[in-house]
């Protein structure tokens, strides 16, 4: 719509076109201007230096008001002396003068002098006191100083001071605190301001502090609960903040305990509270408590309630992670990497269709897997054509992983005890492609007595599953001394036998690979540290980035100091199943029988 | 873990003919080693040689399975190709159908294809010939043998069957444990 182009010599107009319309200055809605501060009027200016002049006027005159007072305090000690009947005649007078200033009738005057005259004794102020009531009864308190001081003036007949006192007083009432003292008096009115402000602020800090103090003395109050208390049932909220206090009270225990009590009594009710709120046997809590710092337990209890997100694994035999997302994309699934740790994980958030069984998940593009189940198989880093064995396979997740790995190529011995589970290995196997598998069900001790020299081994023992109490809930009830025992017994025998299993001369491997995922001690590195006294092996680093390390010393147990080459990983930290690696290195095949007896013995 | 006698050799290649041909060939002669097939428990199995040798080692009564599944021989004598043998068959396989998004469901369950779910199919298909079912995105599902031939599935009614289900992969769910 612009001005028509005109080619021919006709000399084109500047400026805008006759149908342009020009935009009228922008407005702004109120208060985005700042509004510049005018310099004062004339008038304005005079006016000012009159109110300057007025406030000097008054402070002369309050100094000359406080010269008055100290006159005054003479005039009552002699009026003490005179003659009440005097004083009284004398504020008759005072009061039919006032009476009359105000215009208004004082029916109770003579009322009063009846008064006066009983007490003959009383002395001025007693007059004064009277004569306030009366004047409540008047309701005008505002005149009431005013009043006193008029008899003051009497007395001291000072006239002037008669006829500006009122006025003068009124105004004392409105300035009470800035006229306080007499280094205001130079001020102007936006430094006192800032005064009052300055004193206002200070007042509320002092209340703030106070509070604060009222409220952290309540806090820390943390009374041991009775007997009583105890035996009865509360609510779970109840245990809940009881938990916390008794954190608190621990976390600073000097200061917040209670003397009479000990910090075992302390404990032992922690302990219980917590074995009440998140159900769990006495046993495991003690164990628990044992293994985590107190406001780490909490954290770990609290995440052992709620379920892992579920993760699933690229079967890189089949299919591409970015392939398979695009396709759970398509149907509905909302997804991400696991991290950056692997290439072939993915984190399932929701999803509209059943995960295990859509028509990827059947035609073996993924399997579902805990996060921490990639870890041991990443530590056990398989290579092409290896002769690699796990010992505890079911439901077979680590193996199809380790095949993946393989890329089909050498042989994977996939072991498993229970006949039961092991179809599930074998129906994962064939789903997934895999065809260079031997499965087999032999009881793991004595695999080494069938078939040896691989070049490494996967031991993925059976544990009491401590690390995932979100998955399976039971295990905070049933588990016991016994049962640990039990496991760890096992976990020692069959890492023995892993180790036999492995060929220390296998030029790429020797490597055995232990994983459990519980968090006890007992069954990680203590079984560990028993296979270092037992077999020429060495712990070396798992190749994983992340993950806490493995303890080297627990309670009374002193483990070999590379053990803090293993790795620990929890559901409060890492957010996946509680789990632990470790990798070890076998350098010969001997047996230390006679060296482990003679330790024996010794124990 | 036995050979197969040459009877039951004859009636898988016979079966396995139906689906990839003269591909048979390539299945038993692979540029990776040699592979073989063995029996145990009415179980056909296709391993490499190399993975039954160590496979010797363990005792058979311990064995629950090597290498791939392919079928079972049936109380009648017969060879039924299970659905375990797709990974390798679909590769080599001669006639192909492709089913559309909204059937693959009804598929996997198990249910014979109607000419409304079908999508492609291959060119000179005979009828009675054994198929590998794809979804459109080229992902094997199962195995079926055609109802109608290539040229009377144009004419056919939307309803009307154009191939019979056979096994599909859905079974690795419905019948985990009768698999192996």
């Amino acid at each position: 719509m612009g001005r028509k182009a005109k080619f021919n010599d006709t000399t084109v107009p500047s400026g805008r076109g006759r149908k342009a319309k020009k935009q009228g200055d922008p407005t702004f809605p109120k208060g985005i201007l700042v509004k510049e501060e005018k310099e004062l009027s004339h008038r304005q200016r005079q006016r000012a230096r009159k109110r300057l002049l007025k406030k000097q006027n008054l402070n002369k005159k309050l100094t000359k008001l406080e010269k008055t007072k100290s006159n005054k305090k003479e005039i009552e000690d002699t009026l003490t002396e005179d003659n009440v009947k005097n004083v009284t005649k004398q504020l008759k007078t005072n009061k039919k003068k006032k009476s009359l200033k105000k215009q208004l009738k004082n029916n109770n005057l003579s009322h009063e002098d009846d008064q006066m005259q009983f007490n003959s004794d009383s002395n001025m102020s007693n007059n004064e006191e009277v004569m306030r009531g009366e004047q409540q009864k008047i309701k005008k308190k505002k005149l009431l100083n005013s009043d006193t001081k008029d008899e003051i003036d009497n007395y001291n007949d000072i006239e002037e001071y008669e006829q500006n006192g009122k006025m003068d007083n009124e105004e004392m009432n409105q300035n009470e605190d800035a006229d306080s003292s007499d280094s205001d008096v130079d001020l102007l009115p936006i430094e006192k301001a800032n005064k009052k402000l300055k004193k206002k602020q200070e007042e509320e800090q002092k209340l703030a502090e106070e509070e604060m103090h009222d409220m952290t003395l309540q806090q820390f109050v943390f009374t041991f609960p009775t007997e009583e208390e105890l035996a009865e049932v509360t609510n779970l909220k109840d245990i809940q903040q009881r938990i916390k206090d008794v954190i608190m009270v621990l976390s600073d225990f000097k200061r917040l305990r209670d003397v009479n009590r000990s910090r075992s009594e302390y404990m032992d009710l922690l302990r219980n509270d917590l074995c009440t709120y998140y159900s769990y046997n006495n046993f495991l809590m003690e164990k628990l408590m044992q293994i985590f710092p107190l406001d780490e337990l909490l954290e770990f209890l609290e995440a052992s309630e709620v379920q892992r997100p579920m993760t699933i694994r690229t079967n890189t035999l089949k299919t591409r992670r970015r392939d398979l997302a695009e396709a759970l994309i398509n149907r509905g699934v909302n997804l991400d990497p696991i991290g950056k740790w692997t290439k072939i994980g993915l984190v399932i958030y929701s999803s509209q269709v059943p995960m295990g069984a859509t028509p990827e998940y059947l035609a073996g593009h993924y399997i579902l897997q805990g996060a921490s189940s990639f870890l041991p198989v990443m530590a056990l880093d398989p290579k092409e054509n290896e002769k690699i064995l796990d010992m505890c396979a079911a439901p077979g997740g680590k193996s199809s992983h380790i095949a993946a790995l393989m890329k089909n190529t050498g042989v994977i011995f996939s072991n498993d005890v229970n006949e039961e589970r092991i179809k599930a290995v074998v129906g994962n196997f064939h789903r997934l492609g895999i065809v260079n598998s031997i499965v087999c069900t032999y009881d793991g001790r004595k695999l080494p007595s069938v078939i040896k020299s691989f070049d490494r081994v996967l031991l993925d023992a059976p544990c009491t599953g401590t690390g995932v109490v979100s998955k399976d809930p039971s295990v905070k009830t049933n588990k016991d001394e016994v049962d640990i025992q039990r496991c760890c017994t096992l976990q020692k025998e069959l890492l023995l036998a892993a180790i036999d299993c492995a060929n220390a001369r296998s030029e790429s491997g020797g490597i055995i690979v232990y994983s459990t995922c519980s968090i006890l001690p007992e069954e990680n590195e203590w079984v560990v540290d028993h296979a270092l006294k037992k077999r020429d092996v060495k712990l070396i680093p798992t190749g994983l980035e992340f993950g806490a390390e493995g303890f080297t010393s627990y309670r009374q147990y002193r483990f070999h100091p590379s053990l803090k080459l293993t790795k620990r990983f929890y559901p409060h930290v890492h957010n996946m199943d509680g789990f632990f690696v470790a990798k070890l290195k076998k350098f010969s095949n001997i047996v230390h029988k006679n060296k482990g007896a003679e330790e024996e013995t010794l124990n | 873990m036995k050979r197969l006698t040459e009877e039951k050799t004859k009636l898988v290649l016979e079966k396995l003919t139906k689906y990839i041909g003269t591909n048979v060939k390539l299945l038993l002669d692979r540029p990776d080693g040699v592979y073989c097939f063995r029996e145990r428990k009415g179980r056909v199995y296709y391993v490499s040689e190399k993975i039954l040798s160590l496979a010797s080692m363990v005792n058979p009564d311990k064995l629950t399975s090597i290498g791939t599944c392919f079928g079972k021989f049936t109380k009648s004598g017969k060879f039924r190709l299970h659905i375990t043998a797709l990974y390798h068959l679909a590769p080599y396989v001669q006639h192909k159908i492709w089913v559309k998004p909204s059937a693959e469901q009804q598929f996997l369950y198990g249910h014979h294809i109607s000419k409304s779910g079908l999508s492609r199919i291959t060119e000179n298909t005979p009828q009675y010939q054994g198929v590998v079912i794809f979804s459109t995105n080229n992902i094997p599902l199962g195995f079926g043998v055609t109802a109608k031939s290539t040229m009377d599935c144009k004419y056919a009614d939307p309803m009307a069957t154009i191939c019979f289900h056979q096994a599909d992969i859905g079974e690795y769910i419905r019948s985990e444990d009768s698999l192996i």
